[in-house]
């Protein structure tokens, strides 16, 4: 170790033993600017600080100036990287997960994140109720119940065809009988007797969004949201792969999305002594350019994936909290009671700010983690337990079977081959969802990170991977079990035909207890919605402080307002919800890149800490 | 410095006496990036520890992460350790130092430092303080905190 006397915090010092600390000269924070305006003090990076804010300003700006212009702008963006681009997320996904169980497997996953000798910091509780609290939350509020229910419903039922699109083949012959079944079918489907190609083309016409005929097969497929080839008719086989394809999202890919990332950020940070930002994991790649331009646009990336991802978490949540006032107190619905709710949320958060990572984020996740547990068991406990519990093994092998399928990133027909055959789910759900995990993976990964310094890589990706994945399918097994059951063997549909936002309190109201129970909901959902304000605001400054974690605490303050402020504007503009998804999913896209390219750099960070 | 000087005159007398001195182990909470805003308390501290010839403890708050000081724990405890032998050189005192590692230090410097107080079992803190403006009445100064909630004596040196 080079003398600390000499050296007093310039450059990073020469390998300890402990770890492959990675030799440079940048000085963390030496590009930042300090000082104060009026009493509070500021300690930001040039320029990534300023970059992501007036650029957020600006975008605010033209959603609100232009409002219709904006709308067809971003949902022209929406569809077309979900639809674009959907082999690109899926393979990727698919890579992550691979990649993660590599780690396990091999030897590289003995090292330890922080040096040899380094201790975890928080008990496992402690850390699995942040890390859950940070990468979930109010989704699994928000699709725990209608997620579930839309691919029961789609595969039970919607409209499938199948047809030999070059023309009708003559009746016996030997390579076409499966099709002329189906057509058979399809007509009286249809009921276009003797059906012509050019009426099956209408008919898928008519049935796809518009601009998107040429994605569909011309011999098979699904023109509704049903996942693979549905089950149309089959109740029990429906029920499992609506269950598979839950799991599918909420299960490994969106988990080893988040450990890669998480992975990255804690390597190079703690064993390699670089900051706590995405930019780090690419200086086996750059090298010293990392600090420079190339650095820059990473880590702005990243806060635009985070604070655009956050928003339309927070989007999300004041619809669902507003639902179930709604239901619950009858409170209006609309637009003001949902700034009401942002802006108060966003002040419960500044408190948790205030009170930094161990006084506020810590404890509101423990919170949530013991009412979510609550609700969980009471929902279990008053649904038909059994069923649920059978369910659970039941989805969790239907998963499985399933998922070579419905990860296969072949979604489109390509040179006439039949594909997938079920675009609109394979993009429309599977590809967004990607998106969304991926653009959410800067603020999760490096929420993950800050709280996992003294585990073993293999510890850590199997806590990060399996464990919140088995969860998961727990949660949407009882949640959605129990609703699909309220269709199935009751007959009870309020919640299948509710909004999206309002299924999981018609699937509480007909249990005991509703009121509680649903009140229970509204709280969990606003305190995830605190958590998450909360931590994205301490890692969007971590990222806007040049990976400093130690920056005057009203920079967050400024974030977690900021936050609120973005959200509030957007739900208000024309485009809604919608324009905030686009920008989820347009910085998703070239995240993705970035992912992929730091899988290679945590493989190269790995390998040199094993030569020590 | 006039209050030190008055100190210095109680102190003298009580060990010329052959008393107790008046504070034998004497915390000063250290900001390795901003040692230059810290030179007063850092003087007044060296100046009443060669008084009573008490030990100073030098205290640093840093998180695991890297940051502008060090990239780990062990290297922050390092180069604290190397500060408080260069005052004790300088000074001709007694110096050690003390490395507390915090999950956030941005928020949890107050109870870090608390809890440092009863931890080196400090009979007296040193520490630096700006003078209080409008924003300490929401948001107190990190002296002011302490100089509150401590079991030690506390001497605030606005600076």
């Amino acid at each position: 170790m080079s003398d600390p006397t000499e050296d007093d915090g310039q450059g990073i010092p020469a390998p300890e033993g402990a770890s492959d600390l990675i030799d440079t000269e940048y000085e963390i924070g030496q590009d930042n600017i300090d000082g104060s305006v009026g009493p509070f003090g500021f300690d930001i990076h040039n320029p990534v600080f300023m970059i992501s804010g007036i650029a957020i300003v600006a975008f605010v700006f033209y959603t609100l100036a232009l409002p219709e212009q904006a709308g067809s702008a971003f949902s022209w963006l929406f569809s077309a990287v979900t639809k674009g681009f959907d082999w690109f997320f899926l393979g990727a996904a698919n890579i992550f997960v691979l990649f993660c169980i590599l780690l396990i497997v091999t030897p590289l996953g003995n090292v330890r994140l922080g040096g040899k000798e380094a201790r975890p910091d928080y008990t496992y509780v402690g850390w699995f109720a942040m890390l859950f609290a940070a990468g979930m939350g109010i989704g699994l509020m928000f699709y725990g119940v209608s997620e579930p229910m839309s691919h029961y419903s789609s595969s039970v039922g919607g409209v499938s065809y199948s047809v030999d699109y070059t023309g009708p083949m003559p009746e016996g012959e030997e390579d076409t009988p499966e099709g002329w079944a189906d057509r058979e079918s399809f007509d009286a489907a249809t009921g276009i007797s003797g059906a012509t190609p050019a009426d099956v083309q209408a008919k898928i016409d008519a049935a796809v969004p518009e601009g998107q005929a040429g994605l569909f097969s011309p011999t098979q497929g699904r023109t509704d949201w049903a996942p693979l080839g549905a089950a149309a008719g089959n109740q029990e086989e429906a029920i499992r792969l609506g269950m598979a394809a839950t799991i599918f999202h909420w299960g490994l890919h969106p988990w080893a999305i988040y450990a890669v990332v998480a992975l990255a950020l804690a390597l190079f940070s703690y064993n390699k002594g670089l900051p706590l930002t995405i930019r780090s994991a690419f200086y086996p790649i750059l090298g010293d350019r990392v600090w420079g331009w190339p650095g820059h646009v990473i880590d702005t990336l990243a806060v635009f994936a985070t604070l655009f991802g956050l928003a339309t978490s927070l989007g999300f949540g004041a619809t669902q909290a507003n639902a179930g006032l709604n239901e619950l107190f009858g409170i209006p619905v609309g637009a003001t009671t949902e700034v009401i709710l942002i802006s108060a949320i966003t002040a419960i958060a500044l408190v948790s700010v205030v009170r930094g990572l161990d006084g506020g984020v810590k404890v509101l996740s423990e919170i949530n983690m013991g009412l979510a547990a609550l609700l969980l068991i009471f929902v279990l406990l008053v649904g038909p337990t059994l069923a649920v519990l059978t369910g659970f093994v039941d989805y969790l092998v239907a998963y499985f079977q399933y998922l070579p399928q419905l990860s296969n990133p072949v979604t489109q027909t390509i040179a006439g081959d039949a594909g997938r055959g079920d675009v609109n789910f394979s993009q429309g759900w599977t590809s967004f969802y990607w998106a969304w995990w991926i653009s959410w993976s800067p603020f999760v990964g490096m929420f993950i990170a800050r709280v996992s310094r003294g585990r073993s890589v293999r510890e850590f990706v199997i806590c990060v991977l399996l464990i919140p994945s088995l969860v998961c399918v727990l949660w949407m097994s009882v949640f959605g079990g129990v609703a699909i059951s309220q269709v199935v063997n009751d007959g009870y549909t309020d919640a299948q035909d509710a909004a999206l936002a309002l299924q999981l309190f018609k699937m509480l109201d007909v249990l005991p207890l509703a009121a509680i129970t649903s009140f229970v909901g509204i709280v969990l959902v606003i305190v995830f919605f605190v958590t998450s304000s909360d931590s994205g605001s301490l890692v969007i400054d971590t990222i806007t402080a040049g990976g400093k974690v130690d920056a005057p605490v009203p920079q967050r303050v400024f974030w977690c307002v900021f936050e609120g402020a973005v959200a509030i504007v957007l739900l208000l503009s024309a485009g809604g919800l919608g324009s905030l998804q686009s920008m989820v999913i347009s910085t998703g896209l070239p995240f993705t890149i970035v992912l992929l390219i730091m899988c290679w750099a945590i493989f190269r960070g790995l390998q040199a800490e094993r030569r020590i | 410095m006039g209050i030190a000087s008055e100190v210095t005159g109680t102190g003298c007398a009580g060990a010329s006496n052959g008393e107790q001195p008046m504070f034998s182990k004497i915390m000063v909470p250290v900001d390795l990036a901003h040692t230059d805003r810290l030179a007063k308390a850092i003087d007044t501290a060296c100046a009443l520890a060669s008084l009573w010839g008490a030990e100073l403890v030098f205290v640093g708050v840093a998180a695991a992460v890297p940051g502008s000081i060090a990239h780990n724990p062990q290297e922050f405890g390092d180069k604290l350790t190397a500060f408080a032998d260069s005052q004790a050189a300088a000074h001709g005192i007694t110096a050690t130092a003390h490395a507390a590692i915090s999950h956030d230090p941005a928020t949890d410097l107050d109870p870090t430092l608390l809890k440092a107080v009863d931890e080196i079992g400090a009979d007296l803190v040193v520490m630096a303080s700006h003078i209080p403006n409008l924003t300490d009445y929401v948001w107190p100064s990190n002296g002011g905190t302490v100089a509150t909630r401590a079991s030690a004596s506390v001497f605030v040196v606005r600076g």
